[in-house]
């Protein structure tokens, strides 16, 4: 047999930086089918495939890659869809990197097989133009499954339940369903039409989804049983924005990066005045943080007008949470980083509104529990640094909303739910618990692949008892 | 889809009264709390504190006054219309006590706020004091239903068109003067709210009051609505609305309800809408 042809990592194609700073359209543009096909081909279908390993929810991935250079496209979304519920929005948001990509054998000599593009090639190819056949589903079981929130965690639990012939129905707080997919990850990263439409997916298989329910005010958890639901998993993500705790944070124009997304992704506020809801469209922006909300936050605002945008993080570039991707993204568009500058006040005019952030340097020292070196003061270091926008995004916690309203649910000391790491179990019975409720902030995948432990955990619950 | 099963222009059109279907909402509401509202699909989330609520009908009623565009489109859903979002209950109930002689005061719509709280207060027998006031006798709402809801109606208007001649502040300090007031509960415009406080402060009587700062999800997550209660930030959508009306920092609330007044502005004149 021929050696085989070297083939190249297929490049996907971007909207060219200058160009997308100013719109809100997504910017990676996805893989064409042939180049698709060629990426495929490179893929050397190892026997203990370490990708697989490195994926949250044990996609088959040669399996599909295979299919794809096959040209078998339907066959190759029903092969991720055994695992993946969601693939069009992993494909996007997975940090490939550290997961499937980052134990690629390919990638050991070279770069690894683009596997997330893929994912992404044919999910969307299977929503633009497929075939609509759904996969295979259990008979009914009677048993009926509540899940809160519709988050990532929420959305694989309800898809792995509803295959498996349990009857699904998922709550929503807002008054649109996907949780952070929806309210937290800008249109340029993930188009809301693709989570809508992986919803309308789950929707299609039979899981009903309620939005505009609080569960813990408008249903409790308790009453959910007493309506016939057998079990109970709580997706609810960590929605509590965390603030600097320095004077003038509430000036206006200050915002969390919570309200700053969410004014922007699930209220349409770059759409302003087509959609009812404002935003404050800043010329002179500084976000504090330097996760991927942060990133999202700082392009948000150059695509809202903002002739400068500037994140400011108190550690230096080597601790900078974000994917790498995403700081990268940043910096192409323009947003400038200020390394190791703590924000100790702001300052606003007369009508209130923010005019400008104290920033004291830091230098780095010991390292802190994190195993990062912790940012130590320079005293006397104290600089002004003019904006007229400030968003804050330096993390959230659990919000207690519905933990508060729940009895008999254990917590942890920071209030987040405690829930068994093999099961998803929590101390009450008939409730499971995943995502960033349970672990904190993190990523899509690892909240589904909670959801996926979980899923699993419930479905044997309902076959054989607790 | 949430259906209007009544509907009343309550002053001229400006303030209009809506019972709406939400069965769910109504078997949980408690007084003080409130509900988000979205009129159609480019709507806004606006909050409003539900005036009542009749969990047997399943319905539940809001009152509000047209001050901008959403408000404005809210007007133009009828009879058998429905608005397309409503969530809640949301935030803390009222916490009702028994405590004797009890003052509540009104102002603009704070009165169909007021007016769930006030009867409730009195159900459990208080001795209430009702003081409501407005503009003009033509812009009074619910008289009818404070004089039952209470012990004692008091009515103020500004230009003295009815009732006392002047505000709530003056005919509450006559209350107050006689003593043995308990507690005072004041929802209305800021203003009115921060000067109430200022003066039973002065009387030492605990006070009362309901927030609306302007919201986004209000669940706690965006923190849109936070108000410096004794020097400490609290989100009014999960710690309220209702706060100590004396560790209220008013000025700074006032300064963040005008956050978007130039876009209001565009936004209704865009729609055509009128006020």
């Amino acid at each position: 047999m021929a050696k085989k042809e070297k083939i190249d990592r297929q490049i996907m194609p971007e909207q060219a930086p200058y160009i997308r700073a100013k719109n809100f359209e997504e910017v990676p543009l996805g893989l064409t089918q042939e180049a698709a096909v060629k990426e495929a081909q490179r893929c050397m279908q190892c026997k203990k495939p370490a990708c697989v390993e490195g994926c949250p929810v044990g996609v088959d991935i040669p399996g599909f890659i295979k299919l794809i250079a096959e040209e078998k496209f339907v066959k190759s979304i029903r092969k991720i869809w055994e695992k993946n519920a969601l693939p069009a929005v992993c494909g996007r948001v997975c940090p490939q990197e550290l997961q499937c990509e980052g134990k690629c054998i390919v990638g050991k000599k070279g770069d690894p097989v683009a596997i997330g593009n893929l994912e992404r090639f044919v999910a969307d190819k299977e929503r633009i133009s497929g075939t609509g056949e759904l996969p295979p589903k259990a008979a009914p079981t009677g048993k009926k499954v509540a899940v809160v929130g519709s988050g990532p965690s929420g959305l694989t639990v309800a898809g792995d339940l509803t295959l498996k012939g349990h009857q699904v129905t998922v709550f929503e707080a807002f008054h649109k369903p996907g949780g952070v997919l929806v309210y937290g990850i800008p249109e340029f990263r993930l188009p809301k039409d693709i989570v809508f439409s992986e919803v309308a997916f789950l929707e299609k298989l039979g899981v009903t989804v309620n939005c505009n329910a609080v569960v813990g005010r408008t249903v409790s958890v308790d009453e959910l049983f007493e309506e016939g639901y057998d079990a109970v998993y709580i997706g609810v993500g960590a929605g509590l924005p965390r603030f600097l705790n320095v004077p003038g944070e509430n000036l206006v124009g200050l915002f969390s990066a919570n309200e700053y997304l969410t004014r922007s992704n699930l209220m349409k506020a770059y759409r302003f005045p087509e959609y009812d809801t404002p935003i404050i469209r800043g010329k002179n922006v500084i976000t504090l943080g330097a996760g991927n909300v942060a990133m999202d936050s700082a392009r948000t605002a150059l695509r809202l007008g903002a002739e400068k945008s500037r994140i400011v993080y108190r550690r230096s570039r080597d601790e900078v949470p974000a994917r790498g991707a995403e700081v990268h993204h940043a910096e192409e568009e323009g947003v400038e980083f200020f390394f190791l500058t703590s924000p100790v006040e702001f300052k606003g005019n007369d009508q209130g509104r923010v005019t400008g952030m104290v920033g004291l340097k830091m230098e780095l020292g010991e390292p802190d529990d994190s195993g990062r070196r912790r940012p130590v003061p320079i005293e006397g270091s104290e600089f002004e640094l003019e904006c007229d926008l400030a968003i804050v995004a330096v993390g959230a916690g659990p919000n207690p909303l519905l933990t508060q309203a729940t009895e008999g649910l254990a917590l942890n000391r920071w209030d987040y739910i405690l829930a068994d790491e093999a099961t998803g179990k929590t101390s009450k019975k008939g409730v499971w618990a995943g995502g960033d409720i349970v672990t904190g902030s993190a990523t899509v995948i690892l909240a589904m692949g909670a959801g996926r432990i979980a899923a699993d955990s419930i479905h044997d619950y309902l076959t054989w008892g607790w | 889809m949430f259906k209007i099963v009544e509907r009343e222009e309550m002053t001229g059109g400006t303030v209009i009264r809506n019972e709406i279907e939400a069965p769910l909402i109504a078997r949980k509401a408690r007084p003080g709390q409130f509900v988000i509202l979205k009129a159609n699909e480019t709507g806004e989330r606006i909050p409003l504190t539900m005036a009542d609520t009749n969990p047997e009908k399943g319905t539940i009623t809001i009152i509000y006054m047209v001050v901008g565009k959403s408000t404005a489109l809210f007007r133009e859903l009828k009879v058998g219309d429905a608005y397309q979002d409503i969530i809640g209950p949301l935030g803390a109930p009222t916490h009702l006590e028994k405590v004797g002689k009890v003052v509540c005061v009104g102002g603009g719509t704070g009165i169909a706020v007021l007016h769930p709280i006030t009867r409730a207060l009195k159900e459990i027998g208080n001795d209430v004091t009702c003081i409501v006031g407005a503009r003009s006798k033509d812009i009074l709402i619910m008289e009818d239903e404070m004089k039952n809801a209470s012990n004692d109606l008091r009515i103020c208007t500004d230009d003295g068109s009815y009732g006392h001649h002047g505000f709530v502040t003056d005919v509450l300090k006559e209350v107050l003067e006689k003593g043995d007031v308990k507690l005072v509960v004041a929802i209305g415009p800021v203003p009115m709210m921060k000067f109430v406080s200022k003066m039973t402060k002065e009387y030492n009587v605990k006070t009362m009051v309901s927030l609306n700062p302007i919201m986004v999800d209000g669940t706690g997550m965006c923190g849109c609505c936070r108000v410096s209660v004794g020097g400490e930030t609290k989100f009014a959508c999960v710690d309220g609305p209702e706060f100590d009306g004396h560790e209220v920092d008013y000025d700074e609330l006032m300064l963040r309800l005008l956050a978007y007044r130039e876009d209001e502005k565009r936004s209704l004149e865009e729609s055509g809408l009128q006020l």
